[in-house]
Parts: C-alpha cells; structure tokens; sequence
C-alpha cells in the first residue's frame, strides 16, 4: 500500500511537463540510436549518457528510463528488417519476424513486436514496483557475505553456465576482473596495476569499455569481414496494421512471453537471451500452426518480443534493490547512476525514494510512449536503416569517441578507448562473449570489498562465508551452476560414444 | 585462415594462452610490490594474486583447447583494420597535438568511411566536418559540455 502512494508521488513528478518533454526525447533518441545495425540496447545506453551529464539527476534518469525502451524497441526493428540482431536476445525475433518481412509482413511484425513490448513491458514494470520494495525489505537485512554469494552466482551464470564455451565464457569474466583490479583500492588506498599512470588511478571508467568493446570493436570487425555488402531493408509493403486473426494469435504469445521473461529477468543472474529461447520453443509446442514456425510465425515475434522486454525490466530489480547488474546494459545503466553518485541497493529506497519511484514510474510513461509515437513513426525508423553503412560507421566512431571525450578530455582516455577496441575485435573474431568482460569490471571491485568487509568482521576467519546460510546457499548455488556445464559435456560426449 | 595441417595446433588459441599467461605475470608481480597490508583479513593484494591465478588457470585451459580444432577466423581484411587504427590514430592525434575536437573528428569520421569502402575522400572529409561541427556546437554550446578546443573551436 505504501509502494502505490510512493508509486503515484512518483508519477505526480514524472508527470510534470517538463519531465515528460525529456521522456519523449529519451525514446526518440533511443529508438534512432537502437535502430542503427549493430547497435544494442548496452551501446545505445552508453552512447546516450553524454547527453545526460549535465542535467539533474531527476531529469536524466527519466531521459534514461525512455532511452533504455527506445533501444530495446529499436533494435527488434533492425531485426526484423534488416537480419542483423543487435544482441543475443534479438536473435530469436530475427528468426520468425525477419522471415514475415520477406512474405510482405514486415508491418504487422513490427506491430506485434512493438505492441507485444507494450503488454509485457507493462506487466513487468508493475511487477517492479510490486516486488522491489519486498526485495529492498530482505535486501538490507543482507551481510556484506550475502552480497559476495550473490555476486558469484552472477559471475558464474554471466560467464560460463549460458554460454556457448564456457572457457572463453570465464576468459572474457577474467578479464573484466583484471580491467576491476586497475586503480586506488577504496578500503586501504594501494594502487593496483596502474603503472604510475595518474589517468588511470581512479580506474577504468564502465561507458569507455562498453563504447570500445561494442562500438569500435564492431567497426573494427565489420570492415575486416567485408560486411559492408550492399544491405538494404526489406521495404514494408501493405498494411502496417495487424489483422484480427494476428491478434488473436499475438495475445496469448504477449502474456506468456511476459511471464516467462520477468521472472527470470529478476533472479540475480545473467542470461538475458534465455527467456526468448524458452519463450520461441513453447510457442512451436503450443501453436495451432506449427508448420508455420521458420517461415514467418507471428507468434515466434509476439512471444520471445515481449519475453525480452518482460526481462529487461525485470533486470531492473536486482540492479535497483541490490545494486546487481546481470547484463552489461544494466551494467551501463548502473555506470550511469554512478555518474550522479547514486548507488542503487537497498538504501537507494530510503535515501532517494522520490528518485527510484519517478523512475519506475517513468518507466511507465515512456512504454506509453513508445506505442504512441513509434507505430506512426515506423518509416522514419526504416530510412535510418538506409544510411550507407561507411557514414554509419563513421558517424558511430565519432560519436562513441566523443562521449569519451566530454566524459574525460585526455590522450590516455582516447589510447584506452582504442585498445578496448582492438580486444572488442579480438573477442568478436574468436567468439568470446563480451557482456562479462563488462559485468566483470562493475562487479569485479564490489565482490572484492564485500569479501574483504565480511573477513574484517569475522577477524579474518574465511569461514564466515559458509556459517551463515544465505551465503552458504548461494556459494553452493554458483559451485554447481559453475561445474554443471563441464559435466553436461562430459556426459553429452559419453553418450555419443557409447552410440 | 588457413592453418598448417600438419602441426594439428589451433595457433590463436595458444597465442592467447600465452597472452594470458603473460597478464597473470604482470598481475602477479604487481600484487608482489603492493606495501599497504590490512589488519585484519585480505588486503589489496589478495584479489590480485586471485585473478592473477584464475588468468593462468585459463591460459593452460587454452593450451589444452588449442591441441583440438578451433574457430576458423575466416578471411580478414586487413586493410580495412589499419583504416580504421589510422582514424583513430588521426583523433588521438589531433587531440594531442592540440588541433581540436571538430578537425580530428573529421579525420575519423572520413578514414573510417575509407575503411568501408568509400573511395571519394574530400566528400567524406566535408561530410565528417559538417557532422562533427554540429555536435560541438550542440554539445559544446547547448548541453554546455567541455570538448577539446583547437584553433577552430575558438571561432565560435
């Protein structure tokens, strides 16, 4: 009851015309920048964060509410246009809905999607604000070893449980660590790793290894695979609207998807493109046309659709009530509370309630948003997809670079950037998955001082961790979700010999 | 990338296993050198010497992937890699040497175009000048953020 006076205070400042100004401008830009090929909702985010920087934190973070739905939209668009997913979690859209544009369904796809991002997003967004403030209840009674169990667990799944190789999976975690070690340690003041350099005393910042990682790292391997091919979007042809029987084969796929994708979205581990994998699979079973699935199904758009939404929203829960980001657009969201010196976890509640509630409730509005605005403005979005892609990239690099300018006007900064570049290309090349490299920088430093909080308290002795049971729990959680990929394997290619 | 057949050996792998070989190296002896101790429990070194040996745990996980078939990298266009190292390297470049946000930027923005495939350099040099211009004035006079000044940006 509490929860729905904040929610409404919450809607009462959002709602103020200036706000809302700013929520238009967050989805208008983040559909324009998610759109571009190449571009996922984690890029579209760190990309964004220089516009933000000079505002108040009020205004910036409802900018940031609509800019991380206009991503999401965006990037279901280039899809299901183009064929190019801008992330893992879009590649089951592009399966169904790229094949429905080719059929000349191109409108009814996007309508699905956009509206089926509505519903779920919807749902999970009042799944937010209903659970958040149960979490934050449960969360502040959490001992610094609680928090270090939570972090293994989302380290362990991040890197290795839902990858495809779990070596290059906890390489790329590894990594992540390393870039964490670099700087001033917060509790004692020793530099770690930073080799004189005054620039990087106070670490490695989370948008410049994002932008690198994503961005140059993407031109860089673009241009070395001659992808550059002439590509050109499927033009929508007919009708955008979805006809009656679309909707009444979207609908169940939309609530369904929602609910397989915000609770998974919630639990404090990675693993985004699960939901939309689960989600297209129970859809094939369910459908009255199954012969339709890998030629155009329009419940395998609506229903993974909405599972992704349903999940990044859903995502939002650990990062608001813990501090937890589980894919690297919340890690970037989080890089951007930071930028605010706002630090999301159960405290966030307390101290800044009239912040987090505007921001769920932003949330709200800038889903509203989305629908109203982005159905009519379909075509805009697809003349974007149009720009020759040596311009594209070309303004992409200007862009990421200088958001890392404005954030930080040094050589070393730019040298950083561009050797985050080249290991973004390196990676991409051998198939190594980014996201933990980025989860493992943010999360790296926070696993490190909680562990050493829990030893101060129990003077040393490293068996605090197990005495309690939140963390004995959780440790053991993270022990099996670490070993079971190796022991699937193993028996996988066990049975196969035997046959 | 065609790979020598007889050696049996996925060389990137092995590469990057000494790579990271390397990096648990440099970590390592950083965290040797490290002078503060904590009191009580773990001090700053402890995550050190943890990454450190996690690293080189991996690199021999990578020289043992590397005795089995790997990732083919496929054909790769170098060329268009140093286009865009050199676009970068015109921005640093430009930074350093104090010419300004807007001049490198448009280095970048015409070399990377190169990169791709373009061939009509001046054009792209125009393009990249009329974009960046308009970012700093946008950013630099409107959102009032502090973007490298060179010559140039002085004018306005």
């Amino acid at each position: 009851m509490d929860a729905l006076i904040q929610l409404f205070d919450g809607f009462a400042l959002a709602i103020a015309p200036m706000n809302l100004a700013f929520a238009a401008i967050g989805v208008l830009l983040g559909t324009a920048v998610g759109v571009l090929p190449g571009i996922g909702p984690a890029l579209t985010v760190a990309l964004l964060l220089p516009v933000t920087f000079k505002m108040d934190p009020g205004g910036s973070l409802i900018m940031f509410a609509g800019i991380y739905y206009g991503g999401m939209y965006g990037g279901s668009t280039t899809a299901i246009l183009l064929n190019t997913p801008g992330e893992a979690a879009s590649v089951v859209t592009a399966l169904e809905g790229n094949k429905m544009a080719r059929k000349g369904r191109g409108g009814p796809a996007l309508a699905t999607a956009a509206i089926g991002s509505f519903v779920a997003a919807l749902i999970a967004t009042a799944g937010l604000a209903f659970l958040a403030p149960i979490l934050v209840k449960i969360a502040v009674k959490f001992g610094p070893w609680d928090y270090f169990g939570l972090m293994l667990i989302a380290f362990v799944t991040v890197s290795a449980t839902f990858g495809s190789s779990p070596l290059r999976g906890l390489t790329s975690l590894a990594i992540g660590l390393w870039l964490g070690l670099i700087g001033i340690d917060q509790l004692t003041g020793q530099t770690r790793l930073a080799f004189g350099v005054p620039n990087l005393f106070d670490g490695i910042e989370v948008t410049t290894l994002a932008v690198g990682l994503f961005a140059i790292g993407e031109a860089l391997f673009v241009a070395s695979r001659h992808f550059y091919a002439p590509e050109k979007p499927i033009p929508i042809s007919g009708s955008i609207w979805m006809t009656r029987k679309d909707w009444a084969r979207s609908w169940k796929p939309w609530l369904r998807g929602a609910g397989i994708g915000f609770p998974i979205g919630a639990l404090p581990a990675g693993g985004a493109e699960i939901p939309t994998f689960l989600s297209y699979t129970t859809e094939r079973k369910l459908s009255k046309h199954p012969e339709e699935f890998g030629h155009g199904a329009i419940e395998g758009v609506a229903g993974p659709e909405a599972a992704n939404n349903a999940s990044a929203a859903g995502s939002l829960v650990p990062l608001l009530t813990l501090g937890l980001p589980t894919s690297a657009t919340a890690a970037v969201m989080l890089a951007g509370f930071q930028q605010y010196n706002i630090q999301p976890g159960p405290l966030l509640f307390v101290q800044h309630a009239d912040l987090v509630w505007a921001l769920i409730a932003s949330l709200f509005i800038a889903n509203v948003m989305l629908l109203v605005l982005n159905l009519p403005l379909v075509g805009l979005w697809v003349q974007l997809l149009k720009i020759p892609l040596p311009w594209l990239y070309g303004g992409i690099l200007v862009f990421a670079t200088m958001g890392t300018i404005a954030a930080n006007p040094s050589v070393v900064e730019l040298l950083v950037l561009s050797a985050f570049g080249a290991l973004g290309f390196i990676m991409r090349r051998y198939d190594y998955p980014i996201a933990p490299v980025v989860v493992g920088l943010i999360l790296g430093p926070m696993a490190d001082s909680q562990l050493r909080r829990a030893l101060q308290m129990s003077l040393g002795d490293p068996m605090v961790l197990l005495q309690h049971p939140g963390s004995a729990t959780m440790i053991v959680i993270a022990t099996v979700a670490l070993i079971a990929p190796f022991v699937f394997r193993g028996l996988a290619r066990f049975r196969a010999e035997e046959d | 990338m065609p790979l020598p057949a007889s050696s049996g050996i996925h060389r990137p792998t092995l590469y990057i296993g000494l790579g990271l070989f390397a990096l648990a190296a440099v970590t390592w002896f950083d965290a040797r050198s490290m002078s503060i101790r904590a009191t009580y429990g773990m001090g700053a070194d402890a995550a050190s010497y943890f990454v450190a040996a996690f690293i080189a745990a991996l690199g021999v996980g990578h020289v043992f992937a590397a005795m089995k078939p790997g990732i083919d990298a496929g054909e790769t266009d170098w060329g268009a890699v140093m286009w865009i190292a050199l676009a970068m390297g015109g921005l640093v470049g430009s930074i350093w040497i104090g010419l300004g946000f807007i001049l490198g930027s448009t280095l970048l923005f015409a070399l990377t175009a190169r990169a791709f495939g373009r061939r009509a350099l001046p054009f792209d040099l125009a393009i990249g000048f009329g974009l960046s211009l308009m970012i700093f004035l946008l950013f630099n006079k409107l959102l009032k953020l502090s973007l490298p000044s060179g010559p140039l940006e002085r004018l306005f």
